[in-house]
C-alpha cells in the first residue's frame, strides 16, 4: 500500500464509512442475501457492540470490514480507502497494519510458542525477528502475560488464551480491534475481565473497538450498539445512561 | 524467503514422523539415482583405465570392413581379403608414422607338458607385441624378430600357464606342446592381473608365423601397430589405409581403427546404460515426489483455519504460496541430502571393501541427484501450494 495514496485528511475522516454494504452467497441454484444494504460510519477511538440475533450476518459483516472478503455491492471505505480499489497486496497490507482480529476461537497457533504467535503479524509487516520479538512481549505486557511468554497456548486457559489474542491483535498498533464473539467461548467472570481489557485498550491506546456479542450485559458496556435482523441495522443508538 | 524457511522447519519438526516418512520416498529415490548411475559411471571409467591399460597410442587393423563410429556392426564377410605377413612387411616399409607393425594369430588349444594339460589362449605375436601391449618379460626372453622370420617354435608363457603345468618347476628350455606342435619355453611374462575379469596370465606367446603353421592357415587375425603420439594417429591411419589398399588394387577391404575409437565405441555403450539406469533411477524419485505432494495436499487441509487467520493476520496469496512451497522444498532437499549422505558412505564402503566392483561417484552424479530432488520438491510443492494460496481466506476461518 503506497503512503502516497493516503488520503491527508485520514484522521478527519470515519475510519469505518459503509454504504449500501450487501453480501449475496449463492447456495445450489439460489441466491442468499446475508447483508441487505448495510451503512453506518464509525468514527476513530469509537466504542462499538455489534448485537443481533445468531445468523443476522454479524460475523460476514466483520468479515467485510476486515477486508477478508468483498461485498457484493456497495462502498467500503476504511481509514480513507475506498476497499474496492485494494488488490490482494494493499488489502493483506490493511489488514496487516489498520485492522486487529480477534476471534471467539481465539485462532493461536499450538506448535509456536505465546511469544511467536504474538509476533506472526509483525512477520507480515516485514519487521526483524528481534524487534518482533520485543513488540510482542511489550503486547504481552499490556495484556498482563508476561510470564507466559513461552508457553505453548495449550497449556493456558481459556481467558489466557484469549488475552494472548488481543496481544497478537495489537502488536501492530493498528487502529481498529474486530472482534466477533470474543468472549463466546468463556464464562461471565473472564468475559468481563476481557471487556475491561478492551475498554482500557480503547481509553489508553485510543483503539477503536468494533465487537460482536450475544451477551446484553456486555453490550451495554460500549458506548454504541448497532443491532443487526437479518441483514439489515434496525438499531443504533447510544444505550441509555451513557454519554 | 529465510522467514519462510524458518516456519517451514518449524512445521516439519512439529511433525518429525510424518516429514520422516515423506521424506523416505526421496531418499530411496535419491540413493537409486546415486547407487545406479555410479554402476553405470564406474563401468565407463573402468573400461577407459583398462583400454588404455592395454598399452598406448595402439591402431588395429583388421579384415573387412566396417564403421567404426556409431557402435558394433559385423565385418562384411565374403570380400574380405585377409591380412597377411606381406601386409605387415608392406606397412614396416611404405610408412613413416608407426613405430612398429606386429601381426597377431589368435587361436586356441590344449597346451600339454608332462602329464598336465591346460586348454588356453594361444596368439601368434611380432616381436614388438611386448612393447605396445605393455607385456613385459619376467624370465628368459620374448619372441625375437629372428624367431618370426625363422617360424621357429618356441613359446612365453603367461604366468597362470606356468604355475598350472610346472607348479614350482622352472619351464626355461622345456619343451612343451602346443596343438600337435612342439615349442620349447624361451621366457614367462609378468604377471598382469585380470581385466573384463579375463585372467590375462593365462595364454602362451608363439611367433606369428609358426601360428600360421600350427593352425595351417596363411592369413592374421590382426595387425597391431602404434604411433609416438595422440597427434600423429590420423595421419598414421591415413598412411596404413593407403599402403593396404594399394596392395588391394584400391579396395579398402580391411579397417583401421585408434585406440580412442575403440573407446568411443565402449563409451557410446556405457552412457546408454548410465543413461538407462538414469531412468530407471528416476521412477523411484518420482514415486518420492507424489508421496511429498500427498502429504502437502494432507498438510493443506488440516491447517485450512491456519491459512485463514494468517491471511487475516496479513499474509499475502504469495505469502501463503510460499510457505508451502518451501515447505515440500525443505522436505526434498532435506531428503535428498539424506539420500546422497547414505549413498556417499555406501558407495565409499563398496569401494573399501569391494575394490573389485567399479563403483564410482563423482561429482556430477551427486549434482544430478540433489537437484532432481530440489525439482521434484518444486514440482510436487505447487499444485498444494496453489490450492492453499487460493482458499477463500472466510471460508478458511469458518472451516472445522
Ligand atoms: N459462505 C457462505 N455461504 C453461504 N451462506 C453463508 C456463508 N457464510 C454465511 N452464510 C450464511 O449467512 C448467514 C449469516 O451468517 P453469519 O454472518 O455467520 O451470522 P452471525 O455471525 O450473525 O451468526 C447464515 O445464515 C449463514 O448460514
Ligand atoms: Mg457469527
Amino acid at each position: 500500500m503506497s503512503a502516497a495514496a493516503a488520503p491527508s485528511l485520514a484522521e478527519e475522516l470515519p475510519l469505518i464509512d459503509a454504504n449500501g454494504i450487501e453480501r449475496t452467497f449463492r447456495m445450489g441454484d439460489e441466491d442468499v442475501r446475508v447483508l441487505n444494504g448495510v451503512s453506518f460510519s464509525v468514527q476513530r477511538g469509537e466504542y462499538v457492540a455489534l448485537i443481533g440475533p445468531s445468523g443476522s450476518g454479524k460475523s460476514t459483516l466483520m468479515y467485510q470490514i476486515g477486508c477478508l472478503d468483498t461485498p457484493t455491492a456497495g462502498q467500503l471505505t476504511l481509514a480513507g480507502y475506498d476497499t474496492a480499489t485494494l488488490d490482494d497486496a494493499e488489502l493483506a497490507a490493511l489488514r496487516n497494519q489498520v485492522i486487529g482480529f480477534v476471534f471467539q476461537t481465539f485462532n493461536l497457533l499450538s506448535r509456536t510458542s505465546v511469544v511467536d504467535n504474538v509476533a506472526l503479524p509483525l512477520r507480515y509487516a516485514g519487521v526483524g525477528l528481534k524487534e518482533r520479538r520485543a513488540r510482542a512481549r511489550e503486547a504481552l505486557s499490556r495484556v498482563s502475560l508476561s510470564h507466559r511468554e513461552d508457553y505453548s497456548p495449550e497449556r493456558l486457559s481459556g481467558g489466557e488464551r484469549q488475552r494472548v489474542a488481543i496481544a497478537r491483535a495489537i502488536v501492530t498498533r493498528p487502529a481498529l480491534l474486530l472482534c466477533d464473539e470474543p468472549t463466546g467461548n468463556l464464562d461471565q467472570r473472564v468475559g468481563k475481565e476481557i471487556f475491561a481489557l478492551f475498554e482500557e485498550l480503547n481509553s489508553e491506546l485510543g483503539a477503536t473497538l468494533v465487537i460482536v456479542t450475544h451477551d446484553m450485559t456486555l453490550a451495554k458496556r460500549a458506548r454504541r450498539v448497532i443491532e443487526l435482523v437479518d441483514g439489515v441495522i434496525v438499531n443504533d443508538a447510544t444505550p441509555a445512561g451513557r454519554a | 524467503m529465510f522467514e519462510h524457511l524458518r516456519s517451514a522447519l518449524q512445521s516439519l519438526t512439529s511433525n518429525k514422523t510424518r516429514a520422516g516418512l515423506t521424506m523416505l520416498g526421496v531418499i530411496i529415490g535419491v540413493l537409486a539415482v546415486v547407487l545406479l548411475v555410479s554402476v553405470g559411471d564406474g563401468a565407463r571409467v573402468y573400461l577407459d583405465s583398462t583400454l588404455s591399460s592395454i598399452g598406448t597410442n595402439l591402431l588395429f587393423v583388421t579384415p573387412g570392413r566396417r564403421e567404426t563410429r556409431g557402435g558394433f556392426s559385423h565385418p562384411q564377410s565374403g570380400s574380405a581379403k585377409p591380412l597377411t605377413m606381406d601386409d605387415v612387411h608392406a606397412l614396416e616399409r611404405q610408412t613413416h608414422l608407426l613405430t612398429s607393425v606386429c601381426p597377431i594369430v589368435e587361436g586356441g588349444g590344449a597346451v600339454r607338458y608332462g602329464g598336465r594339460t591346460r586348454d588356453t589362449m594361444v596368439a601368434g605375436v611380432g616381436e614388438s607385441f611386448g612393447v605396445l601391449r605393455s607385456m613385459t618379460i619376467n624370465i628368459g626372453t620374448h619372441i625375437s624378430s629372428e624367431d618370426v622370420d625363422a617360424r621357429r617354435r618356441v613359446a612365453v608363457l603367461g604366468r597362470t600357464v606356468v604355475r598350472e603345468l610346472f607348479g614350482n618347476e622352472n619351464p626355461l628350455g622345456k619343451a612343451i606342446r602346443v596343438a600337435n606342435g612342439r615349442f620349447r619355453v624361451i621366457g614367462v611374462l609378468e604377471p598382469k592381473g585380470s581385466t573384463f575379469g579375463a585372467d590375462m596370465d593365462d595364454l602362451v606367446l608363439i611367433p606369428a608365423t609358426s601360428a600360421e603353421d600350427l593352425f595351417g592357415q596363411e592369413f592374421l587375425t590382426s595387425i597391431l601397430t602404434a604411433v609416438r603420439s595422440r597427434e600423429d594417429a590420423a595421419p598414421a591411419m591415413e598412411e596404413i589405409e593407403q599402403t593396404l589398399a594399394r596392395r588391394r588394387h584400391g579396395e579398402r577391404t580391411f579397417t583401421v581403427m585408434s585406440q580412442d575409437d575403440l573407446m568411443n565405441v565402449f563409451g557410446s555403450l556405457t552412457s546408454a546404460m548410465t543413461l538407462a539406469l538414469l531412468a530407471i533411477a528416476s521412477v523411484s524419485l518420482i514415486v518420492g515426489g507424489i508421496g511429498i505432494m500427498n502429504i502437502m495436499f494432507v498438510s493443506v487441509r488440516e491447517r485450512t483455519r491456519e491459512i485463514g487467520l494468517r491471511r487475516a493476520l496479513g499474509a499475502t496469496r504469495g505469502d501463503v504460496l510460499l510457505q508451502f512451497l518451501v515447505e515440500s522444498l525443505v522436505l526434498s532437499s532435506t531428503g535428498g541430502l539424506i539420500g546422497l549422505a547414505i549413498g556417499v558412505v555406501v558407495i565409499a564402503g563398496v569401494n573399501r571393501y569391494f575394490p573389485d566392483v567399479p563403483l564410482r561417484l563423482s561429482a556430477w552424479i551427486a549434482a544430478v541427484a540433489f537437484g532432481a530432488a530440489f525439482v521434484v520438491g518444486v514440482v510436487s510443492g505447487v499444485v498444494p501450494a496453489r490450492r492453499a494460496a487460493r482458499l477463500d481466506p472466510v471460508e478458511a476461518l469458518r472451516y472445522e
